[in-house]
């Protein structure tokens, strides 16, 4: 059974010039400890995804539509109480500026213990064990004296890692993961994206990774979705989806990245831009700038359909020969 | 001009302006007061100033409302047979254009100042923001008097001109400072931005830079800090002419016209006082109003 | 050999961030200086790309303005094209050396002056140095620059929010080639892009170099992009140029270990799975780097030497590295 499923959500932000759809009809599941990366340029709506699933979205955003299920509970209508509760103790938070995830104004081991506490039936001083275990366990030297420090006496690394020990300190199951990496140095980020790869399959936290970075997604995931203009254009096995896209996106975007092992004279680009909320075209949202259209992929959405090893949304892989 | 107005009421701010009722209410009553404080000698019905029409007869006469009213003097008249309704009219037009000029004059010497101690740094900056904290720890009564006290003994004899510079400046040297110090922010953070260093890079002068790169970028809340200050200006002259340093009672602004009408309170001619009073109200408030919704129309929208 | 039209040597730029003089009198706190760049020398020959590249408070963005005149160095020398420029620079003739410099930014949100017109900013350094004094011709060229960008002439009366990332950073590309400049430095153009927009970007930079001939210094972090673009790259860490080689040399056989550790470190799209040895510890503070080599609390192979003394830049003909190990053939 799937730990989080995710069925047709649509997240939608009303103005005063209409309602934009920022999110429509996106459905994925994750298993229970598994790593899914969600991989997307700006405006694709990863970010708002995982916003939603952990009940932070900036009003007047809303779940419009579709549900969102944690471990067999539908949480996307929860009263607010409720979704304190479970935020934190079932599903934790990991954001991409260590600097201003951290109040300034409380030590770190208070931070942690008053984590633990409001989440775990235990007591202040076994609180602050733990506390110290999970500094230790995410690397930090010298725990037992670091934790009554403050966020500003440690680097921007050590803080990633003391925000992962927060985010794993109420145990839970799942671990949204917002562009940890983005603003790390290279050589922190392989340290950091190990430690949260390796944290989590101990402790058996399922990770959504939300980056733009297909790198550190080859890396530490198990499957990958690609999201284009607010859906899920492809979804499947990390390896498949960078070898073996299916989708004409999905291509292009593996196309393009300079890669160290290749070299080439010119990259491979993909004309155009991804198109603004307010003028998504009718059928498949990239069919302007694919090589590949026809005329059904004007008219009609395509729903994620199979396609090797992965599920594309893509009319190129309709069963019924409609492809030319 | 009609289509730049038709083109603001649909963007954003016009939006926001329209859609609120303090803000549209604010406008008109400001445009009103603007409107008649400006056209006064062809709106108001009377000119209290002019000897000639006055007349003893008319003297206290209540509002017209009342039995022994007239319609000729709407809100009554003084104790020397000047309507009140056009003495406030008048009032009012000599509030707002001290109010106004002296905003104008501060904005620019506090602009100026700002964008150098911003751009420039160093010393420059240091002395001029220790000029701001010296000026903010003088009130503006304080240095109006001191100014006035000064000008009466070195200029004995010019004394209604000089009183409405002794204002003008008393209020601009105290107003200055708010818009030094928000400007100055303001520059150190768009001096840092790329676009200043691609023109430092192109080889633009610094002055250049500052005139035409960075001052349409600080401009923002100084707007909104001038439409707020004009009330607080004409609050202040207010004050100043309550306490007799600022207009002159041959000219009398609202102020002056509230601490004349002050002495008959007791006598029972209380419109003398009170409708100058309302007027002064009115217009701070609406101006303030007007400020307050700027305010906030330019705030979220600002990225 | 002919002189090659970029040549900097013994480069250093110190700031000085001391706390104010007055906290400084009370509080009885030392002066404070940041050796932002300590000793980089290196030469581009025309038509040619360096890149340099390297983490946090490595250096790479000053020294950038440093060859474009926003600072003047503590030490060393910047030669163009056989003259000294900072000299220049502070000269009436400064102007026509900033011609033949541009520079191109990171942010494309804050390099466009965001209440100046298109037309206005691209024409700006054809305005300040006079080049062309005709409003019509003005507009010509402006137009021509849109287009070489892949740009349209309609764009130039347009105000920068109403292009998207990608397309700012081409109206920041058409600006610096404004005066038809021989050399521009480019500092992380494409960092702050997604990876589609940057392919576009990067694929324009490299259509205009062999069109025009223009030499570049592109600063970046991300090594893969460098691979792309570069000729020779050279390696920054804590201000110091620790290697310097020409592309293939670098890629294929690192010599010095922060090199070899950064090309470990980063994640790979393909070709995971390997053990990898991973970088130790983070970058030290830049205001008080260790004593001897940088890189020496982070080396597995430091000694003795590495802690007290600074190591040297060995030449060989295609490679430049600073590393004691390497010298006495450890590694």
């Amino acid at each position: 059974m799937s730990l989080l499923r995710v069925e047709h959500l649509v997240v939608e932000f009303p103005g005063r010039r209409g309602t934009l759809r920022a999110l429509d009809d996106v459905s994925f599941d994750i298993a229970p400890g598994e790593i899914l990366g969600v991989v997307g340029e700006s405006g694709a709506g990863k970010s708002l995804t995982g916003a939603a699933i952990i009940g932070l979205l900036e009003p007047p955003g809303h779940v419009a539509g579709g549900a969102i299920h944690l471990d067999g509970q539908r949480i996307d209508k929860l009263p607010p109480e409720q979704m304190r509760k479970i935020r934190g103790r079932k599903i934790g938070a990991i954001f991409q500026d260590p600097l201003t995830s951290l109040n300034p104004l409380y030590s770190i081991g208070r931070m942690l213990v008053e984590t633990i506490m409001t989440h775990l039936p235990v007591g202040a001083a076994e609180a602050r064990q733990r506390a110290i275990q999970l500094l230790k366990d995410t690397g930090i030297p010298a725990a037992e004296e670091r934790i009554d420090h403050y966020p500003h006496q440690f680097s921007g690394g050590m803080r990633q890692r003391v925000v992962i020990a927060l985010a794993l300190a109420a145990e839970p199951q799942l671990i949204v993961a917002d562009e940890p990496t983005t603003a790390l140095d290279v050589s922190i980020q392989a340290q950091i994206i190990t430690l949260l790869q390796r944290l989590c399959k101990e402790r058996g936290a399922a990770v959504m990774l939300i980056t733009h970075d297909m790198g550190v997604i080859a890396e530490t995931c198990d499957r990958v979705a690609v999201m284009y203009a607010g859906r899920i254009v492809e979804i499947g096995p990390v390896h498949e989806i960078i070898n073996q896209p299916s989708h004409p996106y999905t291509r292009g975007l593996m196309a393009c990245i300079p890669d160290m092992s290749r070299e080439r004279d010119l990259l491979h680009q993909i004309d155009g831009a991804m198109p603004r909320l307010t003028a998504i075209p009718p059928g498949c949202a990239f069919n302007p700038r694919c090589e590949q259209v026809f005329e059904r992929c004007r008219q009609d959405r395509p729903e994620l359909l199979a396609a090797g090893a992965t599920r594309a949304a893509c009319w190129l892989h309709a069963q019924d020969g409609a492809a030319p | 001009m009609i289509v730049t107005l038709k083109r603001w009421l649909d963007s954003d701010i016009g939006y926001s302006f329209r859609s609120s009722p303090t803000a549209l209410v604010a406008a008109l009553i400001a445009f009103i007061c603007g409107f008649a404080a400006l056209f006064a000698p062809w709106v108001a019905p009377h000119n209290p100033f002019d000897l000639a029409t006055l007349e003893l007869a008319n003297a206290r006469l209540p509002p017209a409302w009342y039995a022994e009213g007239s319609k000729a003097f709407l809100l009554g008249s003084d104790d020397q047979g000047r309507d009140i309704l056009s003495a406030v009219i008048y009032g009012a037009r000599i509030s707002l254009a001290v109010g106004l000029v002296s905003v104008v004059l501060s904005v620019l010497v506090g602009v100026t100042l700002g964008l150098l101690a911003g751009y420039v740094g160093g010393w420059v900056d240091a002395f001029l923001m220790r000029l701001c904290d010296v000026m903010l720890s003088f009130p503006a009564i304080l240095v109006a008097l001191l100014i006035a006290g000064v000008g009466r003994a070195l200029f004995p004899n010019a004394h209604e001109t000089l009183a409405f510079g002794v204002l003008i400046l008393s209020i601009t040297l105290t107003g200055w400072v708010q818009y030094a110090r928000t400007v100055r922010g303001s520059t150190l953070v768009e001096r840092n931005k790329e676009y200043v260093q691609a023109a430092r890079v192109t080889g633009v002068s610094s002055l250049r830079i500052m005139r035409r790169h960075v001052l349409p970028n600080v401009l923002g809340p100084v707007l909104v800090l001038a439409t707020i200050q004009v009330a607080t200006a004409i609050i202040t002259e207010a004050t100043l002419s309550f306490l007799g340093v600022g207009a002159p009672p041959t000219s009398p602004s609202l102020g002056t016209l509230i601490r004349i009408g002050n002495d008959y309170l007791f006598s029972g001619e209380w419109w003398i006082t009170i409708f100058p009073g309302v007027m002064l109200v009115l217009i701070a408030l609406s101006v303030n109003l007007l400020g307050d919704w700027l305010r906030d129309a330019l705030n979220p929208r600002l990225r | 050999m002919s002189t090659p039209l970029v040549q900097a040597t013994d480069l250093a730029m110190t700031f000085d961030v001391s706390a104010p003089w007055l906290n400084r009198v009370l509080e009885r706190k030392p002066r404070l200086l940041l050796h932002a760049v300590d000793g980089v020398s290196f030469a581009i020959e025309r038509g040619k790309t360096l890149a340099l590249v390297g983490e946090s408070g490595c250096g790479k963005s000053t020294v950038a303005r440093l060859l474009v005149g926003l600072h003047e160095p503590t030490r060393g020398q910047f030669r163009f094209d056989g003259l000294d420029a900072h000299a220049i620079y502070k000269t009436g003739h400064g102007l026509k050396l900033r011609r033949r410099i541009q520079m191109i930014f990171q942010d494309p949100y804050a390099s466009l002056n965001p209440r100046w017109r298109v037309e206005d900013i691209i024409a700006e350094p054809l305005r300040e140095h006079g080049l062309l004094s005709d409003n019509a011709a003005v507009r010509e060229r402006v137009e021509a620059l849109l287009y070489s960008v892949g740009l349209a002439a309609p764009d130039r009366i347009k105000y920068p929010h109403q292009f998207s990332g990608g397309q700012r950073q081409r109206i920041s590309i058409a600006r610096a080639l404004a005066t038809q400049p021989e050399f521009l430095v480019c500092d992380e153009p494409t960092s702050a892009l997604d990876v589609s927009v940057q392919a576009q970007v990067l694929n324009i930079m490299k259509e205009l170099q062999a069109e025009l001939g223009l030499t570049y210094l592109f600063i970046s972090h991300n090594l893969a992009v460098v691979r792309h673009v570069s000729d020779q790259v050279g390696v920054m860490y804590l201000g110091r140029l620790v290697e310097l080689a020409d592309k293939q040399v670098l890629f294929d056989h690192p010599r010095h270990p922060y090199t070899r550790m950064l090309l470990d470190a980063i994640p790979k799209m393909h070709d995971t799975g390997r053990a990898r040895t991973p970088v130790q510890g983070e970058v030290p503070n830049p205001l008080n780097p260790p004593a001897g080599c940088a890189f020496n609390p982070r080396c597995p192979h430091a000694n003795d030497r590495c802690r007290s003394e600074r190591p040297v830049m060995l030449s060989s003909d295609t490679a430049h590295v600073a590393c004691h190990a390497v010298e006495e053939q450890r590694l």
